[in-house]
């Protein structure tokens, strides 16, 4: 394996040191020999604006939160404690928050589909008065939901008193229900001659509540459906706060946060005669500023810039940015493997990072002749590519991500590696870790020197299905294509990285 | 506790409900606050519902919506506007609250209130509560903040102005896009009650920050905003300060700008008057006119005649008319038909010599434009509204062929769509010359393959009945409606039975007796039950048209005869005809009072000794269904005479 791709290999004095990880946490760890449930797999994973809270989705419709525990702790006198020069150990550090059902299976009877309920994306919105905004996505359906604390009411001291006046138990609150529908129902029995006193009646009172506890509430407030009729792959939100696009293999829509029954279509690749279909777009994201903007990938290795003021309908891209591939190497698979997984921007907007198959690339926005920086991923299994075209793994949707400083870029591989490349100039970091408790085990793999036995790991590394999917490379690595790292989110503004490795939830930090 | 009196039972429960965990019944009572009020009475309204009204905030979205309305008309309940300020403390939460709909209820109920408060209660509630909003933790407060702006202003004192534009203009560059969304739309409300002195120096500082905005989405807001302000300024300053930054607007790299420019622009010409428009807004116009952004044209397009009105007929003609022009051959078909809805009415506008002088070129385009099949609606529209202005013989000459050929086009939505505009094209070549065309046009959709064509072609019948007159009708299209009666798909058969009862509506009942009854009542022992059915459905469609006495005489014995059909299907269906049947017998109106008597006594017969023993028959059929719909029938004739 090379070291950090296409960058020079020597370090210029500049160049940050690499970063040392260590592992945090570990949410569902699985104990040996534990059977993995299909519905536990973890399918997506996003840090909140703030990095307070953590989400993720599975392929059971579940999106489950976390929230940041070290700030809180010293919530109050947090800043009295950076003034005395706190050690600075800590590092972000997350709790189970809650969790609530998103989606469930559904069946389509027009065109006899079945829905999955799988989470594809998620996407956090701007929180309000204390509660949290996220928008879940399936693969047809978009789900705007709050969680918000629910104060537990108790209400007490009516003036019709149900447990003297109508007996006891469950009977009562439905008793009361229904005579007072027939009430009400009827125009209320207050007659229009009814006559109040000036004073009002003394005898009337107001219910009390008094609330004790607090509870989390996750509520849907909004379905955005029948938009789409092939699989949603991404959703961003814009930067305005009130606008969101979703994204499937054709097309693109813009919706307003606030309106669910209608959606804009701003971009449709789909050609008039499907047989002539050579390209679908892959993914989709707004930019994290200009609120005009938005970037999606296609299936051809491609990224187009669009730009939502110069026309209502977006065909037509600003902004084309495409490696040529040198027409030497070209085979069966080249098609394949320049098919771009994910995209996003940089915080700062100025850089897009795209992985695919075999590499990660960053682009800079303002050169679309190529892009900036390239870093080998799986250049490892070149030879193998047949291979992982039969078992299908060729086709694996790897996600990729930035850290908040733009500094560094990581993205997923298989037997549960992830790799963290620095991209600023000169840097010629690149670690390999795996998503488990010691995450650097592997490290002296990235080297050339031989591993060690397999047999002395933990049961971390399934090989249920057999070693038909153990790859062994050049130098001795195995790669199991049972166990991908498809998912992983870097925390927006430290250097911590979440990441999902079948049902269990990952946490780093450097 | 207590138990209530009896008659306070209702109010009682009303009040328990605030609470209740069906939130129906919250909504209910939320609905029916101003009640629980008048029984609580004002003292306890404000020292208790109000305050429990506050804290009532984490309710359903619904229910709070309710609430901001309620409280919005509530200050006769808490005594009087001297209480006024008790309302203030809920709608503010409500203010908060992240559901837009809500807090735009909120600010709305706060305005209403704060406009008729006094104002020193205002200097001394009102304010406070603006400025706490416009400082709040979260956008939702600060968002709300900017709609109350224009109430809490005019009343303040001199001092209290300053720091509320002040805050006004912090607002408008509030982190958050949504703060500075809802500041720029606000913005043009709040002009209007700001002093002339400080309009021209804050207000437009505030104005042009909101023009650099990064955002589209508050530079079109802020578009609005400046044609309102435009109206409030002296139009020399208009020229001065407006009229440069709209144009500029008008080049804005975001078509939706520039929409909004297309929209708003006629209203600027009207406050600035002739002279600027001429120079500044007539080209500005003309380059919207010719956007690359159809949906700019769009706009643009919908405001020609507007536009065109406020100029004088040489401006119109000599910049305008041009556009118009490449407007009506332009690759959007939505911008020709924004075009046609509107260009009718440049016709008084340019005067007719220059209809005539418009022609030419017009015809040209549209000519080349036609053979376009995908835009052929929109052309028809053109063609036929553009002609009606610029009818002479030459007209005629050139427009014949064009529709004869549509007429003939292989695509039935062409044929379909000049048929539809029939009215228009009659006015402009008149039917005679066409007539020898449409027949086999119409025969042909008739019979089309798609049961979408043919519902569309029944659909315009009654219009072509309207068009060509009865003879024309009789001798060709009477055959046709009465096929469709038996096509093979429902929705035919049933627009065919409504299309004849809108004929019969047409040529009226005589015609109708000669030419639709007769066909249909044969119809009626058709070997096949659903066309039966269709005749079942035609009969009580046409009973209404026809009247009681051709009910009762020729329609009601085919019925009757019908409830003795072999299938349930027909029978259920006799006894719902039977019923919608009986309010017509029963039609007593145009009877001379001589008759009444008779003609009452022949009804009690009609209901009585046929409708009644019919359905009693049918109430003891062996299929459940069938009784169901005949004791309904039986239900609804015995409420009709316990009514009457």
């Amino acid at each position: 394996m090379s070291n950090g791709g296409a960058k020079a290999a020597v370090a210029s004095v500049g160049a940050p040191q690499p970063l040392d990880w260590k592992f945090s946490q570990v949410f569902g760890e699985r104990t040996a020999g534990e059977e993995v449930q299909e519905v536990d797999i973890i399918s997506a994973i996003e840090f909140d604006g703030t990095g307070d809270h953590l989400a993720t989705g599975d392929r059971g419709g579940r999106v489950v939160l976390f929230e940041r525990t070290d700030t809180r702790d010293y919530a109050g006198h947090w800043r009295d404690l950076e003034k005395m020069d706190y050690p600075m150990n800590r590092h972000p550090e997350f709790r189970y928050k809650t969790e609530f059902q998103s989606h469930e299976p559904e069946f389509d009877y027009l065109k006899s589909l079945e829905i999955e309920e799988k989470i594809n994306k998620i996407r956090w919105c701007q929180s309000a008065n204390g509660a949290l905004f996220l928008l879940s996505t399936n693969d047809k359906t978009i789900k705007f939901w709050k969680v918000q604390e629910k104060k537990v009411k108790k209400v007490c001291d009516m003036n019709v008193d149900s447990s003297t006046a109508m007996g006891n138990g469950p009977i009562v609150d439905s008793s009361i229900s229904t005579s007072s529908k027939q009430f009400i129902g009827n125009g209320g029995c207050i007659r229009n001659d009814f006559s109040f006193p000036t004073g009002g009646f003394p005898s009337l009172r107001l219910p009390v509540v008094t609330s004790l506890e607090t509870n989390l509430m996750a509520r849907c407030r909004r379905i955005y459906a029948h938009a789409h009729d092939y699989h949603i792959n991404s959703i961003s939100n814009n930067s305005d706060g009130e606008t969101f696009i979703s994204a499937d293999d054709l097309r693109i829509n813009l919706w307003n946060l606030e309106i669910s029954n209608q959606s804009f279509n701003i971009v449709d690749v789909k050609p008039a005669n499907m047989e002539d279909l050579t390209e679908v777009i892959t993914s989709a994201e707004f930019h994290p500023k200009h609120c005009n903007m938005l970037a999606y990938s296609s299936s051809k290795g491609s990224i187009r810039l669009i730009d939502m003021r110069q026309s209502a309908l977006c065909d037509t891209h600003s902004k084309l940015f495409e490696e040529q591939d040198d027409p030497g190497t070209r085979s069966f698979f080249t098609e394949i493997i320049a098919s771009i997984s994910d995209i996003k921007f940089a915080k700062d907007g100025r850089h897009i990072l795209s992985r695919d198959y075999m590499t990660l690339k960053l682009w800079d926005i303002n050169m679309d002749s190529g892009p900036v920086a390239t870093f080998q991923v799986h250049e490892h299994l070149r030879p193998k590519l047949c291979d992982l075209y039969e078992n299908d793994s060729i086709f694996d949707k790897f996600e990729c991500c930035l850290s908040g400083d733009g500094l560094r870029v990581a993205t997923g591989s298989y037997s549960n590696l992830f790799r963290v490349f620095g991209c600023s100039e000169g840097s010629t970091e690149a670690t390999t870790l795996e998503a488990s408790k010691n995450p650097t085990r592997r490290q002296g793999q990235t080297s050339s020197r031989p591993c060690r036995s397999l047999g002395s790991l933990s049961g971390v590394v399934r090989r249920v299905k057999g070693a038909d999917n153990l790859g062994v490379d050049a130098n001795g690595n195995t790669s199991d294509f049972t166990t991908k790292l498809l998912h992983l989110a870097w925390h927006p503004t430290e250097n911590s990285i979440a990441c999902a490795a079948s049902n269990s939830l990952y946490m780093y930090y450097a | 506790m207590s138990t209530v009196e009896e008659p306070l039972y209702p109010i009682a429960l009303l009040i328990d409900e605030l609470k209740n965990d069906d939130i129906q019944l919250r909504l209910n009572s939320i609905r029916r606050l101003s009640t629980i009020a008048r029984a609580l009475g004002e003292e306890r309204t404000r020292k208790e519902l109000i305050p429990f009204l506050s804290e009532n905030n984490d309710d359903d979205d619904e229910v709070l919506l309710a609430m901001a309305e309620e409280l919005g008309v509530f200050i006769p309940y808490v005594g009087g506007v001297e209480h006024a300020r008790v309302l203030l403390a809920p709608l503010e939460t409500l203010c908060t609250v992240e559901e837009t709909c809500v807090r735009d209820k909120a600010v709305k109920s706060l305005c209403r209130i704060g406009s008729q408060m006094k104002e020193n209660d205002l200097v001394d509630w009102f304010v406070p509560l603006v400025k706490r909003l416009a400082a709040g933790e979260w956008f939702t407060a600060r968002v709300s903040a900017c709609g109350l702006f224009h109430i809490a202003y005019p009343s303040a004192p001199e001092m209290l102005k300053t720091e509320l534009r002040s805050i006004y203009s912090q607002l408008c560059q509030d982190d958050m896009p949504m703060v500075r969304r809802s500041a720029a739309s606000n913005l043009g409300k709040f002009a209007a009650t700001v002093e002339n002195a400080h309009l021209k120096a804050e207000i437009m500082q505030i104005f042009n920050n909101l023009t650099q905005d990064d955002q589209d989405s508050i530079r079109l807001l802020a578009v609005e905003g400046f044609a309102a302000l435009g109206k409030l300024l002296e139009p020399q300053d208009c020229v001065a300060h407006i009229i440069p930054v709209i144009v500029n607007f008008s080049q804005d790299k975001s078509w939706r700008v520039r929409y909004m420019v297309a929209n708003q622009l006629y209203e600027l010409c009207e406050a600035v008057g002739p002279q600027p428009t001429r120079t500044v807004l007539v080209p500005a116009y003309v380059r919207l006119l010719r956007d690359n952004e159809a949906e700019v044209r769009i706009a643009a397009a919908g405001k020609v005649t507007k536009f065109s009105q406020i100029l004088s007929p040489e401006l119109a003609t000599h910049h305008i008319l041009p556009c118009v022009k490449e407007l009506s051959s332009d690759s959007s078909q939505h911008v020709r038909s924004a075009l046609a809805s509107v260009i009718m009415g440049m016709a008084p506008v340019l005067g007719k010599d220059k209809r005539v002088q418009a022609r030419g070129t017009n015809i040209n385009y549209l000519l080349w434009d036609w053979t376009d099949r995908r835009s052929f609606h929109s052309v028809v529209v053109v063609i036929t509204v553009v002609s009606m202005f610029m009818l002479d013989d030459a007209t005629i000459e050139q427009l014949l062929p064009i529709y004869l050929s549509l007429l003939k086009d292989e695509f039935p939505d062409v044929r379909l769509n000049i048929i539809s505009k029939l009215d228009q094209v009659n006015q402009v070549v008149g039917i005679d010359l066409l007539s020898q065309s449409l027949l086999p046009a119409i025969v042909e959709l008739a019979e089309d393959r798609h049961w979408r064509v043919r519902l569309a072609i029944i659909e315009y019948i009654p219009l072509l009945a309207s068009q060509l007159g009865v003879g024309f009708f009789d001798d060709k299209l009477g055959i046709l409606c009465m096929q469709w009666l038996q096509d093979k798909v429902y929705s035919i058969r049933d627009a065919a039975a409504n299309n004849l009862m809108r004929l019969a509506e047409e040529f009226g009942r005589d015609w109708a007796m000669e030419h639709i009854i007769p066909q249909v009542l044969e119809m009626a022992n058709s070997p096949h039950y659903l066309y039966r059915m269709t005749i079942l459905r035609s009969i009580s469609i046409l009973a209404p048209v026809m009247g009681s006495e051709i009910t009762c005489s020729k329609l009601l014995p085919v019925v009757v005869n019908a409830s003795k059909d072999r299938v349930a299907n027909i029978k259920f269906n006799v006894a719902k005809v039977l019923q919608s049947l009986v309010p017509i017998v029963d039609k007593s109106v145009s009877i001379p009072i001589s008759n009444i008597l008779d003609h009452l006594f022949q009804l009690v017969r009609v209901a009585e000794k046929t409708i009644y023993p019919c359905l009693v028959e049918l109430s003891e059929d062996s299929d459940v269904d069938v009784r169901y719909f005949a004791n309904q029938g039986l239900q609804s004739i015995n409420h009709a005479t316990m009514s009457s």
